[in-house]
């Protein structure tokens, strides 16, 4: 491959020089990356990787999907929470496309990923080959950057330029494609990682102008708001965010991708924002004098109808990727760089605040909603039990100290609105791509990166069974992953959308489930089936305190719906509580 | 901003790499944006592409579609002007009957008049070649279509801008 922009790379290593085979080089460049684990499944045109693997198990340990899918979800899990790349591995032709929608889910979450796909030897490509196919070109739009291999030689190169891509700036998957004899030519091989390349920005410098007229939009400010999102948790920015929003006394709202960023409890975090958000926070969208957006990209589930989205207020957009600045929403004021660096500059020059009668507004709004939504999900007085109640207890069982991992639908609305963080990167979840089966693999990857933190996937009847395989991977693995299903025998928020909108035309959304609790125990995982709510919190409690992985079984009621909802189309301060 | 649509001129210089173009279009295709013409070549700095695509779109549009662009890790810049900011011109070959030269002398006063050239001739065939703004060509194509066309073929657009590019001064900058 000609590749003229990767330059003057520095050594990392003491200059080992072997002559290997382009399939061990493959395994040694992951190790020189800090790669500890992957996720894949092997096939004929990746093998030659997996003789390496075979040779390299004590340094490098690959798991053994059910599903490249699942091994792509494991891989982002791994990825969230600990904010290093995911590496999933697959074969060409279906291994390669199967990888795609953890890709896709990965590119919209700026999530960093580093795929590997074995591609058939060079002289068939084109020939349409047995398990050929252009997954570089398959995978051109759902990736960051993308490439494919045919000289053993180029791999170093490619690799290091791989992940170097993949965790800079507003990280990404990347995908690389390896023919067949690149795997089985041999070279002489050294490492170096990529330091920079020239075509690409990946965090633009801070403008101080545009911080000043930021701070002087901020100061003067008498209702501002704060919409924070992942780029918080991507830059690593934690820390100086709370230290901003405790100086300048601003109301904290967050999306979905922004949860845990500062905890829960934290008394300026007024909430979620979006369809299934908080009531205060999306009605008073449209009340704020400035909207201070950091590290977010107003998706159409957070905006509602842009047209009627905050038209009042003056938009501060702190941001990465410059590409989403006016994307969505006109901003007034861009601050374009590095999370952490913005907002620590910004600090200085922010006034110290309390907004005191602005915060009240937050809380008469609060009240309403809980006593119309929050009390009847957590507190319920009916006879079904309720998905707000099992979250309810499992923060109390695990004190707010767990990762929640999530699946698509109702269940991952409750699991966002009502799961309590401690600490960053506890809420990992399928935001942008809506990725039903995402959960269970994930929560795989999620627990075997941080290993001495609780891991508990909530998942819903439906998504459960897009990834059940995955099971066989925790057993394999002996993963110690919490696997939560709240099954209601529908898919839930399809089901609801047809109760509000389609007159309770419930076309192709009730499930037939099978015994769910046979399956996990036919894996040799401990299980637990909860039908009355006065076992639902001996079950959790059996559930945290297990050594093991554990399945329980939540029989929720059937057509319980998830509000407050913004309606497709409807303004965010049409946001509906019932 | 303007909603109306304005034909703009995208100018991307890039890293000469595979699947680049297929990335770069897939940005139009998914907003179906339609690519009006698009040219491909070297560019005055060695090792670097320089593509120029032709839009109708609205300025607000407009920018987007560069932000996307630039987020590509492979191009290391894009631009877009309006006709009045760039030099512009296409180029286009026309294959005519020989015969006609001859036969018809009011051919000879449209290659004159329009500033074509003639490329080769044979004594079956010769060809015309003519650069210049689209409706020059448009307006010689009408012309010579009255006495048969044999064969034609138009390039896409190629444009200078009238500002300078400061791609050299920008990779000058980059020295890891």
């Amino acid at each position: 491959m000609k590749d003229p922009q990767t330059i003057n790379q520095q050594q990392t290593n003491n200059n080992v020089s072997n002559h290997i085979s382009g399939s061990e080089a493959i395994v040694r460049c992951l190790i020189e990356e800090g790669v500890d684990t992957l996720y894949g499944y092997p096939g004929g045109a990746i093998m030659p990787v997996y003789d390496e693997l075979y040779k390299y198990q004590g340094k490098i340990h690959h798991v053994l999907t059910r599903h490249e899918q699942g091994a792509t979800h494991a891989a982002q899990g791994y990825a969230r929470i600990s904010g290093k790349v995911g590496v999933a591995m697959a074969t060409s032709g279906p291994g390669a496309t199967n990888l795609i929608t953890g890709i896709a889910d990965a590119q919209i979450d700026s999530t960093p990923l580093v795929c590997i796909t074995g591609q058939v030897f060079s002289h068939l490509l084109g020939s349409d080959a047995f398990q050929e196919t252009d997954i570089v070109g398959i995978s051109t739009p759902v990736t960051k950057w993308n490439c494919q291999v045919t000289k053993a030689e180029d791999i170093p190169k490619v690799i290091a330029k791989a992940f170097y891509i993949a965790k800079s700036g507003r990280p990404g998957p990347v995908l690389i494609d390896i023919t067949k004899d690149a795997q089985l030519n041999t070279f002489d091989f050294s490492y170096n990682t990529c330091k920079g390349i020239r075509s690409y920005n990946p965090v633009p410098k801070v403008n101080n102008d545009a911080l000043i007229a930021a701070a002087d939009l901020i100061n003067k400010a008498k209702k501002p708001l704060i919409v924070w999102g992942q780029g918080v948790i991507l830059g690593k920015a934690e820390e100086q965010f709370k230290a901003v929003i405790e100086k300048s006394g601003i109301p904290s709202a967050w999306t979905i991708l922004g949860a845990s960023a500062i905890p829960t409890s934290h008394p300026l975090n007024v909430g979620m924002v979006g369809m299934h958000g908080n009531y205060a926070p999306n009605k008073l969208t449209n009340e704020c004098d400035v909207l201070i957006a950091i590290g977010m990209r107003f998706d159409d589930r957070v905006t509602g109808d842009l047209s009627r989205y905050a038209k009042q207020a003056k938009i501060v957009h702190f941001e990465i990727d410059p590409a989403e600045v006016d994307k969505n929403v006109k901003t007034d004021v861009a601050i374009l760089g590095d999370a952490k660096q913005s907002l620590e500059q910004l600090l200085p020059l922010l006034n110290k605040n309390t907004h005191t009668n602005w915060h009240n507004e937050f809380k008469a709004l609060y009240d309403i909603e809980y006593n119309k939504v929050v009390k009847n999900d957590i507190h319920p007085t009916k006879d079904g039990l309720t998905m707000g109640e099992v979250l309810k207890e499992i923060n109390i069982q695990s004190k707010g100290n767990a990762a929640i991992v999530s699946d698509v639908g109702q269940h991952q609305m409750i699991a966002c609105r009502y799961a309590e963080f401690n600490k960053s990167k506890s809420n990992i979840t399928s935001g942008g791509l809506g990725t039903m089966g995402f959960a269970l693999p994930a929560a795989i990857g999620a627990k075997m990166a941080a290993p001495n933190r609780d891991v508990v996937a909530i998942i819903g009847d439906g998504g459960y069974q897009m990834n059940i395989q995955e099971l066989g991977t925790i057993l394999q693995q002996q993963v110690p992953v919490k696997i939560v299903v709240l099954n209601n025998e529908f898919l839930g928020m399809v089901r609801q959308w047809q109760q509000l909108f389609f007159d309770k035309r419930y076309a192709s959304t009730e499930m037939v489930n099978p015994d769910f609790i046979a399956i996990a125990k036919g894996y040799s995982i401990d299980a637990k089936k909860v039908t009355k709510r006065e076992n639902l919190s001996n079950a959790v409690k059996e559930m945290m305190q297990s050594e093991g992985a554990y399945f329980l079984e939540v029989c929720v009621e059937k057509e319980d719906n998830v509000f407050p909802m913004i309606p497709t189309g409807a303004s965010v301060s049409e946001i509906r509580l019932s | 901003m303007s909603t109306e649509k304005t034909t703009y001129t995208i100018s991307i210089y890039t890293e000469n790499t595979l699947g680049l173009l297929n990335r770069i279009s897939a940005i139009f295709q998914r907003r179906h944006i339609n690519i009006e013409s698009l040219n491909a070549s070297a560019s005055e700095i060695d090792g670097v592409s320089r593509w120029t695509i032709v839009v109708l779109l609205s300025e607000e549009q407009m920018k987007k579609i560069i932000g996307q662009i630039e987020k590509q890790v492979e191009v290391i810049k894009a631009f877009y002007h309006t006709d009045e900011e760039t030099i512009y011109q296409e180029s286009c070959l026309f294959k005519i009957k020989s015969d006609l030269l001859f036969d018809e002398r009011k051919i000879q006063n449209i290659i004159k008049d329009s500033n074509a050239r003639i490329v080769t001739v044979n004594k079956a065939f010769f060809v015309l070649e003519k650069s210049g703004r689209r409706k020059e060509i448009e307006l010689l194509h009408r012309e010579l279509s009255a006495f048969g066309i044999l064969q034609f073929i138009r390039s896409g657009r190629i444009s200078i801008t009238k500002q300078p590019m400061e791609i050299s001064k920008m990779l000058k900058t980059f020295n890891y």
